[in-house]
C-alpha cells in the first residue's frame, strides 16, 4: 500500500507492506537511523519519536497508522546548525554514554520541555519512566533536562565540542 | 617561529583541559543528532537479512528438521541447518572456557532458545516469515534446571555429544588454605554460615548483539561489522573456527549500544552470519531480538554460595569460606582467564584483614543458556564481594555489632599495602578506612541510625546498608592471565603529524565509555597537546594494534597505561629532537607541559607541535633517531589494578506489600586519579543503577521444564529513572604504584560494590521480623515472604 | 527485532464504517486503535489477525464529558488525556490515581480507554476501576447500541460479551456527588502490570456507607469485583475495623494464580490490603482530608 507521511516537516510517499512498523519505515525506507529499537515488547523506548506532536513509541506504531500523519525524529532537532538546548544539556551534563538510548530520551525532553518549561526532578522521572537507560543511572538526564529547562534561549551559542 | 615564553596553557583552544579535568565528550557530536552508526544502521549493497529459529524446548532430541517450504520462499535465499554445517566442520566452535558450543543443534537441543536453522532471505519480515515453514521434530528429554539436582545420580546427562561423559560435572576448583582455614573457625569464638544466591541475570545493553559479514569470494577476504568487545580477540576466534587465514578478516565493531559484558564472546548467530555470507556471496545481516538476546547470549551470576565466617565475640574476623555451586548452562562459555575457572572469584575476602580463608567451587551443566562472566562483574569479583558483604552482616547480626563499626574495625589497614591476600592477590595500594569514614560522614549515618530507631518504634520498616568492596581490575598479567591462550596484553600506536595533530590507535573498543575522550585526554595529559588535537582510533582490526578488548574494566588499566607509555615515548623522542635543533644535550632539556626548554632559559625550546615538524623535515637527526614522530608499544600489565570504594544505601520498605523504596545511595570511590571526573561519575552512576536493578528485579528464572522466566522486557525488569534515587558520589584518591599514571578502572567498580548494599538496607529494614536473609531479586512478593518467614527460591518458578 | 507477520490493512472513516468493515472482514479481523495491546501480540505472533481495522480517526470518539449524571468517556480518549482532564478529577480521583500507574508515559500518549477494556487482561487496571465504579459501556453493532455494565462485560481471561461485529464506544460512570475514591497498585516495576491492585468509591451519608464500589485486577477476582465486600460495608459507619472486615471478605472471594510476580498467598494478602487502603482513602477523600 502507498502511504504519506510528513516525517520532520518533509512529505515522504512510500510503498510499504501494510505489517510494516513505523520504526522500521523510519529507519529502513527513509533511512533515519537515529531512531533505535530495543525490544520487541514496548518496554524500552529508545524507538521515541513525535507522532503528531507526541512522543510515541514507534515499534508499536504501524507505518500505516501513521499515513496522513506528522513525525518528528531527533534529526529535527538541530536547527540551521545550532543544537537543541536538550541536545546541548545532554553533553553538557553527561547525559548519554553510549548514546543508543539518547534520540528517544531527548524527544521526549523536549516535548516535556515545551509543556512544562520548569519540570522539577520528580516530574522529569515520570517524563522519562518508559524509557530504559543502561549506562547513565538517569542521574544525569535529569540534569541534562534540567540544564535544558535552565538555557532555553532558541540562540544558544554554540559550545560543541570539536570532534 | 620562537617557542612561548608564558607558562603552558591549561586549556586548549577549544576550551578543553589540557591533559586531566572534566571534558565534554567528542563522541556526544554524532550521538546527539542521531547520527552514530550501530550495526543496525549499517546497510550494505546487496545486503540479506537472517533469522534464526530456536528451540521451544530446553532439552530434546531433535529426530528431523525439515525445511522444504523455507526454501521454497520466494524471497528465501539459503537455509541452514546443523547439517549444513557439519558438512563443512563448523557444526561446533570452541567457547571462551575451552569447551565446545552447538554452533546449530545437531543432535540435540540443550537450552530453549537453542540456534537450530537460519534463514536467510532479501528482508528481515520474510526471514522472520520462513522460519514458520521449518518443521522439527523434537523428542522431548527431561530437563536439568535445578543445579542443585544436576550432580544426582539419575540426572539427565546433557553433554552426551562428549564421549564418555556420563554425569554434568564440569570442575572443581578451590583456593586458599582449607586445613588453616577448619583450625581457624575450630577456635573461634562466634561462627555463622548462610546460604545465599547470586542469581542467573542478563546484562541487557540496549543495542541487542549482531553483525554483518560479507565474504568477497575474488579476493578471499571476510569483513565482520559486529557489535564486540573484544574485535581482535574475536578475529583470532574466527580464524581459528572458520580456517580462514587471520590476514583475510577483518573485524570492525561500529558504535556499540552499550555491552556490559554481553558483548565479548562469540555466539552462534556471528558464525552463522559468515557462514550464510559464504554460502550466498553477499553479505548477510544478522540482528538478534531482544528474546533472543536474553534467552540465549551470555548470562552473568548463577551462584549458589554457602558461606561461614569465623569470629571472635568482640568482632574480629578470622576466617571466611565458602562452597560455590555455580551453573554454567549448557555449555561452559563463561570467559576468563584459563588458570581460573572461577574467575576471580577466589579474592572472596575482600577488603578485610583476616588469618584464614578457603574458597571451593564446583561447575556444573543444567539445561539454560551458556555464558558465566559476563554484565560488569570483573570475572565474578561481583559474586564474590556480594559473598563477604553479606556475610559481614550476617556475623554483625549475629554480634549485635553495628555493620560499619564491624566494617571498621576489619577493614585493611593503609599500612598493610601492598597487602597479600588469603589467596594470592597482591592488592596495590588502599586506604580503606578514609573512603568508609567519608561515605558514613557524606549518609550521616549516626543520624540516620537515630531516624531508624524513631521509624521502628512507629512500625515503620527503614534500612540502612553498607557495603565495602575491592575490586582487582585490569587484567592482566601475560604469564597469568589469557583468553583461549591469547595472553591480555594491550598494544597501543601514536602517531603525531607534521603539524602536531595525532592519531592513537588502540585494541580497545569503547561501548560507551568515552573512550574518543579518555584516551585524547591520557596522551594530551603526557605530550600537552590539546585533546581535540588527538583522534582516537578504535574498532577495526585492519587499522588498530593486537589487544584484548574492552572488559573486566580493564581499557583505562591496561590500553590506558599502553596510551600513557607510548605517549611518553613520544616524549623521549621530542627530547632529543629539540636537543638536536637547539644544538644542546638532551640532558640539558627539562620538560614542562607541552615542550622541553633549556633549563634556566625558558625562552629557548620546542613545543611537540615544533617537533613534530622538525621530525618529518629536513633536521639532521643524531644517529640512531629515526625520522618521524610516532611509536607503538605493547604494554604487559604487572598486576592489576585494586579500586575499591564504600556504599552506604537507604530504603524504606513498605511493611503491608514489601514494597521497596530505594531513598537515598551514597557512593564513595577510589579509582586512582580521574582522568575525567565527568566520565568516571558517569560510570559509577550507571553501575549503581545495576545494583539496584540485580538487588530488586532483575532475573532470569526457569520453570520446571526449563522454559526461561525472563525473556523479555516484560519479564526481564530493569530499573527506570522511578526506581534510581539521586545518586550522591564521593571519592579518595589513591593511585595505584605500578600503573604509569596510577590509575585504575573503574568501570565494574558500582556493578560490584552495590547489590550487596541494596540487599544489606533491606534486610536490615526487615531486622524487626527476625530476617537475616533473603535472595536476591527482593521482589514486593519476596520480601512480604521474607517476612512472613519464608524467604523466596528465585532461580525457580514461583509456586 | 520481532515482526508482525502478513496482515492487511483498513482504516475506518466513522463508527458505521468501522463496523461495515469488520462485519465485511469477518471474525479474524481486529479493532486497532492505539495498538499497545494489540502490536506486541502481533510481533511476538501470538496474534495474527488476518486484518487490522484501524479507527484512530474516529475522533467523534474522544471525548470526556458530562452528561445526564454521568461521566461519558469515548472509547478512542487517550489514557494521557484522562489523566490529564480536571473533570475527570473533580469527581472521580480513583481514575487519576490508576491513569498515572498504567503502563508509561509515551504508551499513555497513544493507548486508548476503549482498547484497554477490549483486551480484558486479566490484570487490566481499567477493568478494576469500570467494576469499581459500576460504570457502563456501550457497544454498537449494525443492530444498534446496547449498553452492558462493566461487571458484565468481561466473560474471563482475554474475553469479553462484544460480538464479532460489535465495538465498544464509551465508557459511562454514574455520578455520585459527595463520593470519594481511590486507586492502588503494588508492581515490580514502574511501567509493570500489577502484582494487584485496587479501587474503590465510598459515598457517606450520616456517617455511615450508603454506598461503595470495589474493584480489584490481577487477583482473580471475578468480574473485577466484590460485591460482598461492598454489601458488607453498605450501611456501616467506616471504621478501621469494617474496611478491614470488607478487604478481608474481598480478599477471601479472589482466586489469585501465582506467577513470577509472586506467590497466590501474597497476591491475596494484597488483595485485602489494597482494598483496605483504597477503601480509607475513598472515606478520606469522601471527607474532604485528601
Amino acid at each position: 500500500m502507498q502511504i504519506t507521511i510528513t516525517v520532520n516537516g518533509a512529505e515522504v510517499t512510500r510503498d510499504v507492506e501494510p505489517r510494516l512498523l513505523l520504526v522500521h519505515f523510519i529507519r529502513d525506507h527513509l533511512g533515519l537511523t537515529g531512531t533505535h529499537w530495543g525490544c520487541d515488547t514496548s518496554q524500552c523506548g529508545t524507538c521515541v519519536l513525535w507522532l503528531d506532536g507526541q512522543p510515541v513509541k514507534s515499534c508499536t506504531v504501524l507505518a500505516a497508522m501513521a499515513d496522513g500523519h506528522e513525525v518528528r525524529t531527533v534529526e529535527d532537532l538541530e536547527v540551521d546548525g545550532r543544537l537543541d538546548p536538550v541536545q546541548q544539556g545532554f553533553m553538557e551534563e553527561h547525559g548519554l554514554q553510549c548514546g543508543f538510548c539518547t534520540p528517544g530520551m531527548m524527544m521526549t525532553t523536549r516535548w516535556l520541555l515545551d509543556h512544562d518549561p520548569d519540570p522539577d526532578e520528580a516530574t522529569i522521572r515520570e517524563a522519562i519512566s518508559g524509557q530504559l537507560c543502561r549506562c547513565t543511572g538517569y542521574e544525569n538526564i535529569v540534569r541534562a533536562v534540567r540544564w535544558a529547562a535552565e538555557h532555553p534561549a532558541v540562540d544558544q551559542p554554540e559550545q560543541e565540542v570539536e570532534a | 617561529m620562537t617557542s612561548t615564553e608564558h607558562a603552558p596553557p591549561t586549556t586548549s583552544p577549544a576550551g578543553n583541559p589540557i591533559g586531566f579535568g572534566r571534558m565534554l565528550r567528542k563522541e556526544d557530536a554524532r550521538f546527539l543528532r542521531g547520527q552514530g552508526h550501530y550495526l543496525d544502521d549499517l546497510v550494505l549493497p546487496g545486503m540479506l537479512h537472517a533469522a534464526i529459529l530456536r528451540s521451544p524446548v530446553a532439552h530434546a532430541r531433535i529426530t528431523s528438521i525439515d525445511t522444504t517450504e523455507a526454501e521454497a520462499h520466494p524471497k528465501v535465499k539459503a537455509v541452514i541447518t546443523g547439517a549444513t554445517l557439519e558438512s563443512l566442520n563448523l557444526a561446533w566452535m570452541p567457547t571462551l572456557s575451552a569447551d565446545v558450543q552447538a554452533v546449530l543443534a545437531t543432535d540435540k537441543v540443550r537450552f530453549q532458545g537453542q540456534e537450530v536453522a537460519m534463514v536467510i532471505a532479501e528482508d528481515k519480515y520474510s526471514a522472520r516469515d520462513a522460519l514458520e515453514l521449518i518443521d522439527v521434530d523434537y523428542d522431548v528429554l527431561p530437563a536439568v534446571v535445578d543445579a542443585h539436582k544436576a550432580l544426582d545420580p539419575d540426572a539427565p546427562v546433557i553433554r552426551d555429544d562428549v564421549e564418555g561423559r556420563t554425569d554434568n560435572h564440569i570442575f572443581d576448583w578451590e583456593s586458599g588454605d582449607a586445613a588453616r582455614t577448619d583450625e581457624v573457625f575450630d577456635k573461634a569464638d562466634v561462627v555463622v554460615e548462610q546460604k545465599m544466591l547470586y542469581p542467573r541475570v542478563h546484562p541487557a545493553p540496549m543495542e541487542t548483539c549482531g553483525s554483518i559479514a560479507s565474504m568477497d569470494r575474488v579476493t578471499g577476504k571476510l569483513t565482520v561489522w559486529s557489535t564486540t568487545q573484544a574485535p581482535h580477540a574475536h578475529r583470532t576466534v574466527y580464524a581459528l573456527v572458520a580456517g580462514i587465514p587471520e590476514h583475510n578478516i577483518q573485524i570492525i565493531s561500529p558504535d556499540i549500544g552499550g555491552g556490559f559484558g554481553n558483548k565479548v564472546g562469540i555466539y552462534p548467530g556471528y558464525v552463522l552470519a559468515v557462514v550464510g555470507s559464504i554460502v550466498t556471496g553477499k553479505p548477510v545481516k544478522w540482528v538478534e531480538d531482544r528474546s533472543e538476546n536474553l534467552m540465549s547470549t551470555s548470562f552473568a551470576r548463577d551462584y549458589h554460595m554457602h558461606g561461614g565466617i569465623a569470629a571472635t565475640r568482640d568482632g574480629k574476623i578470622l576466617g571466611l569460606r565458602v562452597d560455590v555451586l555455580a551453573d554454567h548452562g549448557a555449555f561452559n562459555g563463561t570467559a576468563q582467564p584459563t588458570k581460573f575457572p572461577a574467575g576471580f572469584f577466589h579474592i572472596f575476602t575482600g577488603s578485610y584483614d583476616l588469618e584464614a580463608a578457603h574458597c571451593k567451587v564446583t561447575g556444573v551443566y543444567t539445561n539454560k543458556a551458556p555464558g558465566g562472566v559476563a554484565y560488569a562483574c570483573s570475572f565474578r569479583i561481583t559474586e564474590a564481594v556480594y559473598l563477604v558483604e553479606r556475610m559481614v552482616d550476617v556475623l554483625a547480626d549475629e554480634l549485635g555489632i553495628d555493620p560499619a563499626e564491624l566494617r571498621m574495625k576489619n577493614l585493611l589497614r593503609p599500612e598493610q599495602f601492598p597487602y597479600t591476600s588469603m589467596t594470592g592477590w597482591e592488592y596495590d595500594s588502599g586506604d580503606y578506612p578514609r573512603a568508609l569514614q567519608l561515605a558514613l560522614e557524606m549518609a550521616g549515618y549516626d543520624e540516620l541510625r537515630r531516624e531508624q530507631r524513631e521509624k521502628r518504634e512507629r512500625g515503620e520498616l527503614m534500612g540502612i546498608g553498607v557495603s565495602f568492596f575491592t575490586e582487582g581490575v585490569g587484567a592482566g598479567p601475560r604469564k597469568h592471565m589469557d583468553i583461549l591462550g591469547l595472553g591480555m596484553a594491550d598494544g597501543c600506536e601514536l602517531r603525531v603529524h607534521p603539524t602536531g595533530k595525532a592519531q592513537l590507535r588502540l585494541s580497545v573498543q569503547t561501548q560507551g565509555q568515552g573512550h574518543e575522550t579518555t584516551f585524547a585526554q591520557i596522551v594530551s595529559q603526557e605530550l600537552g597537546l590539546p585533546p581535540e588535537d588527538i583522534d582516537v582510533i578504535h574498532g577495526d582490526t585492519d587499522n588498530t594494534p593486537f589487544g584484548l578488548g574492552t572488559y573486566g574494566s580493564r581499557s583505562t588499566p591496561v590500553s590506558g597505561a599502553a596510551a600513557a607509555v607510548v605517549a611518553q615515548r613520544i616524549r623521549d623522542k621530542a627530547r632529543v629532537i629539540t636537543a638536536a635543533a637547539l644544538e644542546c644535550s638532551p640532558d640539558d632539556l627539562e620538560w614542562e607541559q607541552g615542550r622541553w626548554f633549556v633549563k634556566g632559559d625558558r625562552t629557548q625550546g620546542k613545543t611537540i607541535q615544533e617537533v613534530a615538524m622538525l621530525s618529518h623535515g629536513t633536521l639532521e637527526l643524531p644517529e640512531g633517531v629515526e625520522g618521524h614522530l610516532d611509536a607503538s608499544v605493547v604494554y604487559d600489565p604487572p598486576n592489576l589494578t585494586y579500586p575499591f570504594g564504600a556504599y552506604i544505601c537507604v530504603v524504606d520498605v513498605d511493611p503491608g506489600t514489601g514494597q521497596v523504596d530505594v531513598r537515598r545511595f551514597v557512593a564513595v570511590d577510589d579509582c586512582g586519579p580521574r582522568v575525567n571526573p565527568m566520565i568516571v561519575e558517569g560510570q559509577v552512576h550507571g553501575g549503581l543503577a545495576d545494583g539496584v536493578g540485580m538487588a530488586l528485579m532483575q532475573l532470569i528464572a526457569f520453570d520446571e521444564e526449563g522454559n526461561c522466566l525472563g525473556s523479555s522486557f516484560m519479564d526481564y525488569l530493569l530499573p527506570t529513572a522511578l526506581e534510581c534515587p539521586k545518586w550522591e558520589t564521593g571519592e579518595t584518591v589513591t593511585p595505584s604504584p605500578h600503573h604509569p599514571l596510577g590509575l585504575k578502572g573503574i568501570g565494574e567498580s558500582a556493578t560490584v560494590g552495590s547489590p550487596a548494599a541494596v540487599v544489606n538496607a533491606v534486610i536490615d529494614a526487615l531486622e524487626p521480623f527476625g530476617v537475616r536473609h533473603a535472595d536476591m531479586p527482593l521482589t514486593p512478593a519476596n520480601v512480604w515472604m521474607a517476612m512472613q518467614g519464608r524467604p523466596m527460591r528465585t532461580d525457580l518458578a514461583v509456586r | 527485532m520481532q515482526t508482525p507477520a502478513p496482515v492487511d490493512y483498513a482504516r475506518a472513516t466513522s463508527v458505521e464504517h468501522a463496523l461495515q468493515l469488520l462485519e465485511q472482514l469477518g471474525p479474524e479481523s481486529r479493532l486497532i486503535a492505539g495498538g499497545h495491546s494489540l502490536l506486541p501480540m502481533m510481533r511476538l505472533r501470538l496474534a495474527r489477525p488476518e486484518c487490522v481495522v484501524d479507527i484512530n480517526d474516529l475522533t467523534d470518539l474522544d471525548y470526556i464529558r458530562l452528561e445526564a449524571d454521568e461521566l461519558r468517556i469515548g472509547a478512542l480518549t487517550r489514557h494521557s488525556a484522562v489523566l490529564g482532564s480536571p473533570v475527570v478529577g473533580e469527581h472521580y480521583a480513583i481514575l487519576h490515581d490508576a491513569e498515572s500507574r498504567i503502563a508509561d508515559p509515551p504508551v499513555r500518549n497513544r493507548g486508548t480507554v476503549g482498547g484497554s477494556f477490549c483486551q480484558a487482561d486479566p490484570a487490566e487496571d481499567l477493568s478494576a476501576v469500570g467494576s469499581a465504579l459500576k460504570a457502563t459501556v456501550v457497544l454498537r453493532s449494525s443492530q444498534g447500541e446496547r449498553t452492558v455494565p462493566a461487571r458484565e462485560f468481561h466473560a474471563g481471561p482475554y474475553e469479553t460479551v462484544l460480538g464479532d461485529a460489535e465495538m465498544l464506544t464509551e465508557v459511562r460512570i454514574p455520578i455520585r456527588p459527595g463520593a470519594g475514591s481511590a486507586y492502588d497498585k503494588v508492581k515490580r516495576r514502574a511501567g509493570d502490570w500489577a502484582i494487584a491492585a485496587a479501587g474503590a468509591y465510598v459515598v457517606l451519608r450520616g456517617g455511615e456507607v450508603a454506598d461503595c464500589g470495589i474493584g480489584l485486577t490481577a487477583v482473580g477476582a471475578p468480574h473485577f469485583c466484590a460485591p460482598e465486600a461492598e454489601a458488607y460495608l453498605v450501611g456501616k459507619p467506616p471504621t478501621e475495623e469494617h474496611v478491614a472486615e470488607a478487604a478481608r471478605l474481598a480478599a477471601e472471594a479472589c482466586n489469585p494464580r501465582a506467577d513470577q510476580r509472586g506467590p497466590a498467598e501474597y497476591k491475596r494478602h494484597l488483595a485485602g490490603e489494597l482494598t483496605r487502603r483504597v477503601l480509607l482513602r475513598s472515606v478520606d477523600r469522601a471527607q474532604g482530608r485528601a
